[in-house]
């Protein structure tokens, strides 16, 4: 298959989310909503059920979720409890909650009293001690409660030997989106903005393995193209989310290429894989253990501006010019570290511009002002 | 709020200025001074005899002082964004060197007094002074303030001074930082965060880690879905109390000092006794005292509860109170007729103005969610941890609920008044369904309204004013719809 129409199925699966629901579903399948962060895909595969990225909505507006939460709450969160409760949601067979920020925290009471009897919600919280013995223990204690939460779900245990597939699974599908930002990032003439988001967003969406299969095939067909002479600029994005169509059309408007991304949706959670072999669930904890450089995680080294300087390598490795940072209005976690990001950019001699968005814009005019402005300097 | 000051409140006044002088102290001294998080177990730096700061309860004062916002832009200009927690604004401000300072003139070194400050002149007879030529209010000189400006510690410190001139100009600069303790609060040496009540809280402690290049202690508590706190929760915090203390070694050099330990747990314990016999006190009707004061005592339950000062104060509060029960005399300002339980943190920059509208309409406040937020009782080592897994933000919906209607029913309350504080997201996540619970289970009605912690900008006392009618006027009716039906 051509290059193009890869990406068109990619776009299909992305803007249709819903669509892709029902057809698992109509297939007879198990299907269990994931939300933001860090939650063991795996665990719901092995399962032999399907995982469902739950991202908040570009097209959604609240209304029903006012019911639980003040205004001042991030989009993503509030439009999940919407699709929840409006009906978009109700072929799920679970929900998986972390509550890694303090949105997420009182949001997975929110949902589990809203869903009452309906939906069974699966609860997490990841410990913010990853790496020391006692940290990786109450990942797996926590890990664990999912499991058996999703055990009732399926009606089956779920085997080490399932869990192992599961791993390899999930691994094979991080290689290859990693794989693909890399090739994305070398041929923006063949990938744009707007379908590089739609290939990692809809990973979110699609079985890992079919979604695998054909990221394969286009990444095989993108390496094979000639080495591109991209006249345009190149940048690296940062933020939560950065999916809405209509703005990364203008990246494509202008000419601008992401060379790489530190975006939670795309790149920030599948920076590392689990072992393949040993212990699957101690695997599990050894891959949040590696998980690093991320907003919503304690470093240990705080007195060090450790994930800044990671950004900056990030940008300088990938070859991008300038950095845009889409900053997820009312998120903390992504607040409070943007004056150390803003020190560690400036300090190398990268600039950068920092984009306030939300799910229910709908007018970029402003945006496209900035991004237009920001790339004619670079 | 009361006039009348009895010694029990006198105690627990000097109990937090002596937390703070003794800091400033020990600074000066050479000694380790650090900053901790309201609920971080306090008991493990009392073993090392640290002398330790609580940003949450300066922030408080700060933003009580009317500096709330100048500290809060002061942030924003270093990048921090203004949805940010406003606690969290002023102190990250306050580490970076940021003060809210006196504006004078740099040649003759005199105040330059902002003619709007001040209270009206009064006569012998207390009436107002008008100004003949201007027919305003005259304003009374010794209450008149300079304008208030922003300044910053670590441009002072590297202003020259070399002559006279210089010395002179740089001293004054220092002294020119507001006087008041919150804002003469020493730099930290090594911060202490427990993140039971926030994950705000990590991002905020590491943020001055970075900024002062100092060491972190950090509890961490993930969020708990279940009314228990499970075996496996226990293990994780107990192990980090041992990585903790091991820390804290390393910073102090000294060792673990296990007598040191027990006898803090065992003031934390006594104190949290003490605090919540002084809170029962108000299930008493007329309460003996108003709802309001709590504020003001909770900064004893933070920043001393592990020292037996702490503890006694608070028992001589409780013997004012028994006393005053017997008599059936308040420090209520004003005749209570309605009681009602005041939900979140209040609105410091903006007090006064909270509790005008109470006071019209008789309303007390008997019932705050602090009362038993900080009652942090326990045995052991194991029943620490948790105590300390219990804070009002890390507990699912059930339990934050219960604790809730609890006091309501105790304390016997008629109404309910939810701040929706911008500032706190955990907080205020879950308050829209806790309202209906309380509706439900209680009969209560409730009534919620916009607000902010420490950022006055956030807050409309229009709409505060006619929320809190809406509540009298739904307690009014429920009343006399208990009364019929008691007929
Ligand atoms: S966008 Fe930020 S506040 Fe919202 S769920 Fe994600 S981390 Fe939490």
């Amino acid at each position: 298959m051509s290059i193009d129409v890869l990406l068109k199925e990619f776009q299909e699966v992305s803007e249709h989310p819903y669509k892709v629901l029902s057809q698992y579903k109509a297939e007879g399948k198990k299907v269990i909503g994931v939300l933001p962060y860090y939650a063991p895909e795996e665990l719901v595969i092995a399962a032999g059920m399907v995982p469902m990225g739950i991202w908040g909505s570009n097209k959604k507006t609240i209304a029903l979720a006012k019911e639980y939460c003040a205004t001042f709450y991030c989009t993503i969160a509030q439009l999940a409890l919407e699709m929840l409760l409006d009906g978009t949601m109700d072929q799920l067979d679970g929900i998986i909650t972390p509550t890694i920020c303090d949105t997420l925290r009182p949001m997975s009471q929110n949902i589990r009293v809203a869903m009452g009897d309906k939906l069974p919600c699966i609860f997490l919280a990841h410990p913010q001690y990853r790496r020391p013995a006692f940290g990786m223990q109450f990942t797996v204690d926590q890990y664990t409660n999912v499991k058996k939460e999703l055990e009732k779900i399926a009606g089956a245990e779920i085997t080490d030997e399932a869990l192992r597939g599961a791993i390899k699974t999930m691994n094979a599908s991080r290689a290859a989106r990693r794989e693909f930002v890399k090739l994305a990032g070398q041929h923006p003439e063949a990938v744009s903005a707007v379908l590089r988001s739609a290939v990692l967003r809809s990973a979110w969406f699609m079985e890992k393995a079919e979604h695998t299969a054909k990221l394969q095939q286009l990444n095989a067909e993108l390496a094979a193209l000639p080495a591109s002479n991209w006249k345009g600029k190149k940048v690296l994005t940062s933020g939560i989310i950065c999916d809405n169509p209509k703005l990364l059309q203008i990246f494509d408007d202008n000419g601008i290429a992401i060379a790489a991304d530190d975006v939670a949706q795309e790149s920030r959670l599948i920076r590392v894989d689990a072992a393949e072999t040993g212990d699957p669930m101690m695997a599990l904890a050894q891959m949040y253990a590696d998980q690093d450089y991320d907003v919503l995680l304690f470093d240990e080294k705080s007195s060090e501006n450790r994930r800044a300087d990671y950004v900056v390598k990030q940008v300088k490795e990938s070859g991008a010019q300038g950095l845009i940072l889409f900053m997820q209005q009312f998120c903390d976690p992504e607040e409070m570290e943007y004056p150390y990001l803003k020190k560690a950019l400036d300090a190398a001699g990268i600039p950068h511009v920092k984009l306030g968005v939300d799910q229910q814009m709908r007018d970029f005019g402003q945006a496209s002002t900035a991004i237009q402005a920001f790339a004619d300097v670079l | 709020m009361a006039k009348a000051v009895s010694p029990g409140v006198q105690a627990l006044r000097k109990v937090v200025d002596d937390v703070y002088a003794d800091a400033r102290k020990a600074k000066a001294e050479g000694k380790l001074v650090g900053w901790s998080s309201s609920k971080f177990p306090c008991e493990l730096a009392e073993a090392f005899d640290l002398n330790v700061m609580y940003p949450e309860n300066q922030a408080a004062g700060i933003a009580a002082n009317r500096d709330g916002e100048i500290m809060c832009q002061a942030a924003e200009d270093l990048g921090y964004d203004n949805d940010i927690c406003g606690y969290a604004r002023i102190s990250l401000a306050y580490a970076a060197g940021k003060r809210a300072s006196r504006k004078f003139d740099p040649e003759t070194l005199e105040y330059i007094i902002d003619p709007k400050s001040g209270k009206p002149l009064k006569d012998a007879d207390g009436k107002v002074v008008i100004d003949p030529e201007t027919g305003k209010p005259k304003k009374d000189p010794k209450t008149m303030q300079p304008y208030t400006v922003l300044d910053d510690i670590y441009e002072i410190e590297a202003l020259p001074e070399t002559t006279e001139k210089e010395r002179a100009y740089k001293n004054f600069r220092r002294e020119a930082i507001k006087p008041y303790r919150q804002m003469r609060m020493p730099q930290p040496d090594f911060v202490l965060c427990c993140n039971n009540i926030c994950n705000c809280m990590t991002k905020w402690y590491e943020n001055i880690a970075r900024m002062r290049n100092i060491p972190l202690i950090m509890i961490d508590i993930p969020y708990n879905n279940t009314v228990e706190v499970h075996d496996t929760n226990v293990a994780y915090v107990r192990a980090q109390f041992d990585a903790a203390i091991k820390q804290l070694e390393e910073i102090t050099g000294k060792k673990f000092d296990e007598k040191k330990f027990e006898q803090a747990c065992a003031n934390a314990n006594r104190t949290a006794q003490a605090w919540l016999r002084v809170c029962d006190y108000l299930q008493y009707k007329p309460a003996p005292y108003s709802g309001f004061d709590l504020f003001n005592h909770m900064a004893d339950v933070v920043t001393a509860r592990g020292k037996v000062a702490a503890a006694e104060a608070f028992e001589l509060l409780e013997k004012d109170l028994a006393e005053q029960v017997k008599t059936g005399a308040t420090t209520t300002p004003f005749p209570e007729q309605y009681r009602v339980m005041f939900e979140g943190i209040p609105c410091w920059p903006k007090l006064p103005n909270l509790f005008k509208p109470l006071k019209a309409n008789g309303v007390n406040v008997t019932a705050v969610v602090y009362a038993p937020a900080f009652g942090f009782v326990y045995d052991d080592l194991d029943g620490m941890c948790r105590a300390y897994y219990k804070a009002p933000n890390s507990v699912c919906i059930e339990q934050g609920v219960d604790w809730r209607e609890g006091i309501c029913r105790a304390n016997k309350v008629d109404g309910v008044l939810v701040h929706y504080n911008r500032s706190c997201k955990p907080w205020s996540g879950y308050m829209a369904e806790m309202q209906r619970r309380f509706t439900a289970d209680l009969g209560v009605p409730c009534a919620g309204f916009d607000g902010d912690q420490a950022d006055p900008r956030n807050f409309n006392e229009a709409q505060y004013e006619t929320r809190v009618q809406g509540l009298v006027e739904a307690m009014e009716a429920n009343k006399a719809a208990k009364e019929a039906a008691a007929k």
